[in-house]
């Protein structure tokens, strides 16, 4: 059973998404994600400064049998990636929510998380997948 | 294989098993550990007249390159010591789904490696070359017969590169036409996974359309799929799930229709080598693998070969070179190779010369050998074998994955409820299989099948090989109820056990850089 | 094995194909041959062609073939094994692979290389798409390459870079030393990636250093082509200008290949590291196993076609596998000083070569650069009918250039590997002289046009 933390929220394309006090967002891939993927070999993050729409292709996570592209969940730009992933991918098999996180972001618009889903749902959404 | 370790039962495997070769244990190190400055195969090296130009300074190489310095014997020992650790057709079966891993003929290499073939420069004029351009030109005309396409071009260099260009001609036909919005191409969800690929390569979009539960495509969703936008759909038939796709000459009917073309993949054309062309099924272009049903040597990765033949609207648009025959003409130069000034529309070149010409050799013998008759017992053997061990396999406990269909020239099995029941995978009876000396089926494709073993038996198998490659898999059953960590662990008797995946990956070691005892 | 499946006979089996569709007797297909027959035949056919004496390069070189190479590369275990997807059972090919990438990367100076792509044309292709892909700062997707870069080359990537946007310009030479003259572009103008010929298709050496430079300037990679024989004794492009190269491709059929009328060859891709995942093609990696002990496996799969799909680095699914093979048995067997001595000898037969024909009254060396193995001859008379005789006399005396490279006005391209003696020039030379003294009045040639088309 994989772990679903209630304060985040969380795409269909299983990234989540956590607010930062200074109204920055923090993203990453769920541990439903991480799971499936498997042994994380390389982790291609995009540059800082980069500005991302909505769903857009911002970086690419690869396992031995998978290569899977990440989404930004909101608009936004890059503030900053997770250097330690590029020594070590496998953080994000072991803490996908805390040092595992990829990138942090500057919301396009303040308010834009509407359509993503909770933890419930996600919960539930992961589980019929 | 080497004899099974103190911590291993004997194997119990029958005497006439048809798939262990016995072999030396071997560890073999790398050919730059065999060197030894000062030493080499001297005899192999030229001797430089005088007054060799020397190269500008700044242009000339400053330090030796890092290769071996070895004495041929070193060469000889260690790179057959090498071979003696690879499964291959000449000592294993096989039965790799979609891959048709048949025997290839002796008489095909013997006769492709006549020194007047191979000798042959391929900028040489026409009217030194008849003697290859006869062969070329019959083999164009043979795989027309085969397929039901009306022209055919040789110089595609693989399977995905005739993809290639079957698709890059049905844009080509669309741009001619003013219909320049069609970018979509359609591939089944069970496709190989070349041909959305293929599709991206070519500028297109390739969007999946579903597979049915009986196997066949979806004719709701496929014409849900259908519109303004489709360029065409790429299909194989029988599809890589092993059965035949039954509504074809509907699905050809609708594509159509919408505007779009049809692409056949080749890749299982074993099945009905000699019994249904692709051409009568509706398709406007396909590519066939010369590795597989024509059985030219897969030569642990290549060179294969992927002709590409075409129906009549699509005949401007062939790749060059292709070979004609001049009517009349004096025997010197009957046949010639047609250049962009006779195919103006022509898609382009595609390889550096006129293709894979040794292979294309290949594929003309064994087709010469086997003439008609051979070729419809090609279809039949691949599928009473096929047939024929989905049977015995079923009986034995395995699930197939369309267990209420006839097998094509191969069949899925799926190993779905092993995989839950006892955490027993398709990889797991793969590994498992090579102990027992048997190369695996594919697996886990196509992904659209759970736990995806998929067999291609092929024709020139004996019914003891299938009988013993059945009792095998009967054996690993067993071991999976009985002991599914054994499974899990194997394999245990080959030079090397599983390998670590993961680590390959994160500690890139992909070139040798230690020290080498040179001169440089 | 029918009466396991219930059924009457075989064709029984077959019910699920709509009857409409099936074929019956093919056009076309005649009876099969026995395997005597067909050797018979085969026979007929390979001699039928003669066995010219070979004074032509342009892109496949006949060189010395050492024995062992096929006799082992054809053996069963190489010759009838299959992609080395099942590791355990592969080891023989995944070790040569991984030997295979290792000289490849010490032959060009670079660092890392895939296990060989079709040929040297689709390998030019294939950098081209990769130099787009790695490349990040360019948004261009504008490739240069220059006139000289092999015209087949060429060709192959507008076919094969057509469906992904990529626009191509072509840079000209200098008339007098045959070397690529660099274009005058704007300080901003995005270039994606230049592509320097080593040696050029004229088999001129071009200077690769200020090449090399200059495209970095501008935040161009540098592709570089080359022919493999010749780095045993010129710069490795790794080592071109301040940074090197950064991708490396060519024709690896001088290394253990026949010429085979044209294929199978193989193609060789060398680059950086940090580019290493926008490589097309398979690549073998050293790894431990279950025990601890070293083995090789396919790895970095995930971008390749089976896994990755639409978004595959390519649709390639293949390695040249056996011709790998050959190219490494043959840098093993010939080692670096056996392949310094290749490179050499033809050099100096080259040289010798162009001696010999510019003694005689009407043939002249067109371009003054220093050279590999080939070079440019220009004629008093059009080039086709003087190959054609010399043909018809047994000798294959160079390609003609003048549908490529109207302006050089009647030329051959005309190179002599280290197969070719003193004798063979000799005869070329005798042949040559004497089709040029018996033939009429020469065409009188005027200025040749030094406008370049692109």
């Amino acid at each position: 059973m994989s772990r679903i933390p209630p304060d985040l929220t969380y795409t269909r394309s299983h990234e989540w998404l956590r607010s930062l006090p200074d109204g920055s967002v923090e993203i990453g891939i769920s541990d439903h994600a991480q799971e499936q993927l498997g042994d994380l070999v390389f982790i291609e993050l995009p540059q800082v400064g980069r500005r991302l729409a909505a769903g857009e292709a911002c970086a690419v996570v690869e396992s031995v049998k998978a290569a899977s592209d990440i989404y930004a969940p909101i608009a936004g730009t890059v503030l900053a990636t997770n250097e330690q992933l590029t020594q070590a991918p496998e953080l994000v098999n072991r803490d996908p929510y805390g040092g595992g996180w990829l990138m942090r972001l500057k919301p396009a618009q303040a308010e834009s998380h509407a359509a993503l889903m909770s933890a419930q749902d996600y919960s539930a959404f992961a589980e019929e997948g | 294989m080497s004899p099974a370790s103190a911590s291993d039962p004997p194997p119990t495997q029958p005497a006439a098993t048809a798939g262990a070769a016995t072999r030396l244990p071997l560890r073999e190190k790398l050919i730059f550990e065999y060197s030894r400055a000062g030493r080499g195969a001297r005899s192999q090296w030229p001797d430089v007249p005088a007054g060799a130009p020397g190269v500008p300074a700044a242009l000339r190489r400053k330090s030796r390159a890092a290769l071996p310095e070895v004495s041929e014997l070193d060469v000889v020992r260690h790179y057959t010591r090498l071979s003696q650790l690879n499964f291959s057709i000449d000592t294993h079966f096989y039965p790799l789904g979609s891959c048709t891993m048949k025997y290839n003929p002796k008489v095909c290499n013997a006769a492709a490696l006549l020194p007047g073939f191979t000798g042959r420069h391929p900028l040489a004029p026409a009217e030194l070359g008849q003697g290859f351009l006869a062969c070329l030109y019959e083999l164009q005309e043979m795989l027309k017969s085969i397929t039901g396409m009306r022209g055919v071009a040789l110089s595609p260099l693989a399977g995905a590169h005739g993809e290639f260009a079957g698709v890059a001609m049905i844009r080509a036909y669309h741009r001619a036409r003013g219909d320049a919005e069609r970018n979509e191409i359609l591939v089944p969800q069970a496709a190989h996974g070349t041909n959305p690929a293929t599709a991206s390569m070519c500028g297109c979009v390739a969007r999946e359309i579903a597979v049915g539960a009986d196997g066949d495509v979806d004719l709701v969703a496929l014409s849900a799929a259908l519109g303004p936008r489709t360029a065409g759909i790429m299909l194989t038939n029988p599809s890589t799930l092993g059965v035949f796709e039954r509504r074809i000459t509907e699905v050809a009917r609708l594509v159509h229709a919408a505007g779009g073309l049809l692409y056949y993949d080749g890749a299982n054309l074993n099945a009905l080598l000699g019994k249904v062309r692709p051409g009568d099924m509706g398709f406007d272009v396909m590519h066939v693998n010369l590795h597989k049903t024509f059985s030219t040597p897969h030569g642990g990765g290549g060179p294969g070969a992927g002709p590409v033949g075409v129906s009549e609207r699509l005949l401007p648009y062939l790749p060059l070179p292709i070979v004609a025959r001049e009517s009349g003409a004096n025997l010197r130069s009957q046949y010639r190779w047609l250049t962009e000034a006779d195919l103006p529309h022509s898609i382009g070149r595609l390889a550096g010369f006129g293709g894979n010409a040794g292979v294309l050799l290949r594929a003309y013998v064994y087709m010469r050998l086997l003439g008609q008759a051979g070729m419809r017992r090609v279809a039949e053997y691949a599928t009473l074998n096929a047939n024929y061990l989905a049977a015995r396999l079923q009986r034995i406990g395995y699930e197939a994955a369309y267990p209420q269909r006839r097998a094509s020239h191969e069949f899925a099995l799926t190993l779905r409820r092993q995989a839950q029941q006892l955490a027993v995978t398709a990889m797991d009876v793969a590994k498992r299989l090579l102990d027992l000396g048997f190369h695996a089926p594919t697996t886990y494709f196509p992904q659209l099948v759970s736990e995806c073993l998929l067999i291609e038996p092929t024709e020139t198998e004996s019914k003891e090989t299938l009988d013993a490659f059945a009792e095998a898999m009967a054996r690993i059953l067993e071991e999976a109820q009985q002991d599914p960590e054994r499974l899990q662990r194997a394999p245990y008797s080959l030079p090397v056990r599983r390998l670590d995946d993961v680590r390959a990956a994160r500690e890139l070691d992909l070139a040798y850089r230690g020290a080498i005892d040179n001169a440089s | 094995m029918l009466a396991l499946l219930g059924v009457r006979d075989i064709e029984a089996l077959f019910d699920e194909i709509p009857a409409s569709l099936r074929s019956g007797e093919l056009a076309g297909i005649g009876p099969g041959l026995s395997e005597q027959q067909l050797m018979q035949l085969m026979r007929e056919r390979a001699a039928a062609d003669g066995a010219p004496l070979c004074f032509l390069g342009a892109g496949a070189y006949e060189h010395h073939i050492p024995a062992p190479v096929w006799s082992t590369i054809t053996r069963g275990e190489f010759y009838s094994a299959y992609t080395p997807y099942q590791a355990e059972a592969s080891q023989g090919t995944l070790q040569s692979i991984y030997e295979y990438q290792s000289m490849m990367v010490s032959l060009t100076g670079m660092q890392v290389s895939n296990a060989s792509l079709y040929d040297g044309a689709s390998a030019v292709a294939e950098a081209c798409l990769m130099a787009v892909r790695a490349n990040r700062r360019s948004q261009a997707a504008r490739i240069l390459w220059p006139r000289t870069l092999h015209p087949h080359y060429r060709q192959v990537a507008l076919t094969t870079a057509a469906g992904q946007g990529l626009s191509f310009q072509s840079l000209d030479y200098d008339p007098v030393s045959g070397q690529c003259v660099l274009p005058q572009l704007a300080p901003d103008e995005d270039v994606t990636a230049l592509v320097i010929a080593q040696p050029n298709f004229f088999g001129v050496l071009e200077d690769v250093n200020a090449l090399t430079d200059w495209a970095h300037a501008r935040g161009a990679l540098v592709i570089a082509v080359v022919n493999p024989i010749s780095l045993a004794v010129l710069s490795a492009p790794g080592q071109w200008g301040s940074r090197g190269a950064d991708i490396v491709v060519g024709e690896g059929q001088p290394l253990g290949c026949p010429l085979s009328s044209g294929g199978p060859y193989f193609g060789f891709m060398t680059t950086r590291l940090q580019f290493v995942r926008q490589m097309p093609g398979r690549i073998a990696g050293r790894t431990l196993d279950l025990d601890g002990r070293p083995g090789f496996t396919l790895t970095l799969q995930a971008r390749e076609q089976h896994i990755r799909r639409a978004k595959a680095t390519s649709n390639i699914c293949t390695n040249q596998g056996l011709l790998m093979m050959a190219g490494t048995l043959y840098l093993a067997l010939m080692g670096p000083e056996g392949l310094e001595r290749v490179a050499q000898a033809c050099m100096a037969r080259t040289e010798e070569l162009v001696q010999a024909l510019c003694r005689l009254p009407g043939v002249r060396a067109a371009l003054s650069g220093a050279r590999f193995h080939e070079a440019v001859l220009q004629l008093d008379r059009p080039a086709g009918p003087v190959l054609q005789a010399l043909a018809a006399r047994g000798i294959l005396g160079g390609l003609d250039l003048g549908a490529q490279y109207p302006e050089l006005g009647a030329a051959l391209l005309v190179c002599a590997t280290e197969m070719r003696s003193s004798e063979h020039i000799e005869r070329y030379a005798q042949a040559l002289g004497e089709l040029l003294r018996a033939a009429p009045t020469p065409v009188p040639s005027g200025p040749i046009d030094r406008t370049v088309s692109a």
